[in-house]
């Protein structure tokens, strides 16, 4: 083979960027995912059978973990797909089983009031386009490279620190666990049938 | 090719809102309008990645992690609610869920 | 091209951080077929260990002792008839076993084989081999449903509640190892290579640290795994006299194939997992303690005479064949495979001399890989063998048993463990 072409071989496939790397492809992989995103969204909200609905959040559930690692927080990419993904669908898929009806998936889709609902939700959206428009200068373009390698032990540190700028959500952590106290026993009693 | 910007997860995140509420709204299965919950709840969680990437601070990704445990337990509860409910009046249907008016 | 191999043989970081897809791309081929080589391996295995555990001899027509059964067992499955019931979803029906395919094989991106024999080596390395294994779930209970029949929809349903509700003992006793690796440091890591270097570094085996605390804590792992993945005596979801096969009824023929290879694939992903954890990964015994040279070399001489030994039992199985003559050409497979095995073991010898006697850069290389991969490798058949024997041995429990054990018995003691282990930490320098 060509020395030099030879030569350019190994440069090109033995790079080493080290740690906090250059992301690789990353408009093709932007458009992939959120196209992703976007279509399964979609799906959500307009099939028939719920276990399709269900299906298709999952895609879009993934999808947005994998933007969430294209933006540098791998610790929420991982909380999410555990979460969500992994726990909050299996609790969906579950009560579709539950209450799914056979005459439920022959129902119409849409209910009553569909047509005031997509004005609204139109509305919505025209707010949403002239924010966008008129506050284009509002976003800068400079994102901030944040160091991957320590993205969980910065945000434990956040979480768990003492008060002060690290530590500032300690509160904010307990409560939420004694929020999700709060909804096991609510789920639990809600289920009973008798109290 | 445009590099990628805030702005495009910005965009994307108003579509999955957008799309999540058309859900709620429209839909008539109380099962898909829980979902469509969960999808408004993802596009805010974008957002606020999105910005904490823009700010370079992690402030942003920490609220996104209690939105995350957030969302599970109004899941949870959601669903137990419309379990008890389907046990009591054996529909599913947004429009017949209608008790509180004659 | 020598060079261009050896340029990425002497890398000292995984294909994901070098930020080189060619050879990421490389690894997973090889993971892949090693995978597939494995779950091929592991169903001979099972067989045979199930039969002499019931003192009876499994299949022995097939090939010498059965070799080539597993093979016959994928032509079958191949050229079945795909039955798809006919109420099923047809789109999910389909897409059932994919998805638990899918899980069970992207854990394998995270595995380290070695410091930088791994496909990438994240930073949530843990997290997302947790995160992934619960996706396989999703495929359970879709396939129940999708099935449009009772009892797949029951079996699904006990399935993916055992699955998940092993998660939480799992994830707890995962949550414990991780505390063991900020204890020398002061900074703990969730990469799974990091985890092992921090095992090499505090020089000892997480199982083994803090005794009992690593012990118990492996041990509910181990329990935890074992239901996590659906197998006896955990099996309840599947078991033939139960509920006829439970989620996996109504598939035949590749499908099915499918779910079963999903279900190996995650036995070894599982069990790749405590080795990683808590019995020191690509380690061999005694790495700090045992340094010079000549322990270096006895303990490179392993993976030949696994090999040879195994030949070695080929001989002996060719030799006490029948002498008849519908035995001949058993006799005669029997023999080529053992004269493989010696070739191999033959092989890895001479590597293995040449790596450790001189410092020439190829053998010591070479020889250094396949040690790391050898003993991990080596520590995962053992857990496979732990399944095998786990199923032979104990009756299965009864659902309502096995919900109670999960929450109410490993629940309590992975929490009191890792309280326990955080504590003796903070005491002890």
């Amino acid at each position: 083979m060509n020395p030099g072409l030879h030569q350019a071989l190994i440069a090109v496939y033995t790079t080493n960027t080290g740690p906090g790397m250059e992301p690789v492809a990353t408009p093709f992989f932007f458009y992939l995912l959120s196209g992703l995103a976007i279509a399964g969204g979609f799906l959500v909200i307009t099939r028939r059978n719920p276990v399709h609905c269900a299906l298709a959040l999952i895609v879009t559930l993934i999808a947005v973990a994998n933007l969430y690692l294209m933006l540098y927080a791998p610790f929420v990419a991982a909380v999410q797909i555990i979460v969500y993904a992994g726990g909050i669908m299996v609790l969906f898929l579950f009560v579709i089983m539950l209450v799914s009806i056979e005459r439920a998936s022959r129902d119409r889709r849409f209910n009553r009031f569909w047509p005031v609902g997509l004005a609204t939700a139109c509305g919505l959206l025209a707010l949403f386009v002239s924010a966008f428009v008129k506050g284009r200068a509002l976003f800068p373009d400079r994102m901030i490279a944040i160091p991957e390698g320590s993205n969980t032990q910065q945000v434990a540190s956040m979480l768990y620190g003492e008060a002060g700028r690290m530590g500032q959500y300690t509160f904010a952590f307990e409560i939420a666990s004694l929020l999700l106290l709060v909804a096991i026993l609510g789920a639990v009693i809600m289920t009973k049938k008798k109290i | 090719m445009v590099p990628i910007t805030t702005f495009h997860y910005l965009v994307v995140a108003a579509a999955l809102f957008v799309l999540g509420v058309i859900g709620v709204l429209t839909r008539r299965n109380v099962v898909i309008v829980l979902m469509s919950i969960e999808l408004i709840l993802n596009a805010v969680n974008l957002n606020l990645v999105a910005f904490s990437r823009m700010w370079g601070r992690l402030d942003g990704q920490v609220f996104a992690i209690f939105i995350v445990v957030d969302a599970a337990a109004e899941a949870a509860v959601g669903l137990g609610i419309l379990i008890a409910f389907f046990r009591n009046k054996d529909t599913i249907n947004v429009d017949e869920i209608d008790l509180l008016k004659w | 091209m020598p060079n261009f191999v050896m340029s990425y043989l002497g890398s000292t970081v995984t294909p994901g951080e070098a930020g080189n897809q060619f050879w990421a791309l490389v690894y997973v081929l090889i993971i892949f077929a090693g995978v597939s080589l494995a779950v091929v391996a592991m169903n001979w295995f099972e067989r045979k260990a199930l039969a002499h555990f019931q003192i009876r001899l499994g299949p022995m027509r097939v090939g010498p002792h059965g070799l080539l059964q597993p093979i016959a067992d994928a032509l079958k499955l191949m050229l079945k008839e795909d039955i798809i019931p006919a109420e099923a979803d047809q789109f999910v029906f389909w897409v059932a076993p994919l998805i638990g395919l899918l899980a069970a094989f992207t854990v394998y991106i995270v595995i380290p084989f070695g410091p930088s024999q791994a496909v990438s080596d994240m930073n949530i390395g843990i997290l997302f081999m947790l995160g992934v294994l619960s996706l396989g779930v999703l495929g359970i209970v879709v396939a129940g449903w999708a099935s449009n029949s009772h009892y797949p929809l029951i079996g699904a349903l006990r399935s993916s509640a055992q699955m998940v509700s092993y998660e939480v003992a799992m994830g707890l006793a995962v949550v414990s190892a991780v505390l063991m690796t900020s204890m020398k440091t002061g900074t703990g890591t969730l990469s799974m290579i990091g985890i092992v270097e921090s095992q090499q570094q505090q020089g000892i085996w997480f199982i083994f640290k803090f005794f009992p605390l690593g012990f118990v804590a492996f041990v509910c792992f181990v329990i935890a795994m074992i239901a996590e993945t659906n197998r006896a005596p955990f099996d309840m979801a599947e078991a033939e006299s139960e509920l006829t096969a439970g989620y996996h009824t109504e598939y035949s023929g590749l499908r099915w194939s499918l779910f079963m290879l999903a279900e190996y694939a995650a036995m070894i992903a599982v069990s790749s997992i405590a080795v990683t954890l808590w019995l020191g990964g690509w380690l061999r015994p005694f790495p700090n303690l045992l340094r010079a040279p000549a322990w270096d070399l006895i303990f490179s001489l392993f993976p030949s005479l696994t090999f040879g030994a195994l030949a070695a039992i080929a001989v002996v199985g060719a030799m006490r064949m029948p002498a008849h003559s519908y035995f001949k050409v058993q006799r005669i497979g029997l023999a080529a495979f053992a004269a493989l095995l010696g070739l191999i073991a033959l092989f890895l010898l001479v590597i293995a001399i040449a790596g450790r006697s001189s410092d020439a850069t190829v053998a010591a290389r070479l020889c250094e890989g396949i040690d790391y991969v050898y003993w991990f490798v080596l520590k995962v058949s053992l857990f496979m063998y732990l399944f095998i024997w786990c199923r032979a041995t104990w009756p299965r429990y009864r659902f309502d048993q096995l919900m109670r054990v999960g929450w109410k018995v490993l629940l309590p003691i992975t929490l009191v463990v890792l309280i326990l282990t955080a504590i003796v930490g903070v005491i002890v320098p």
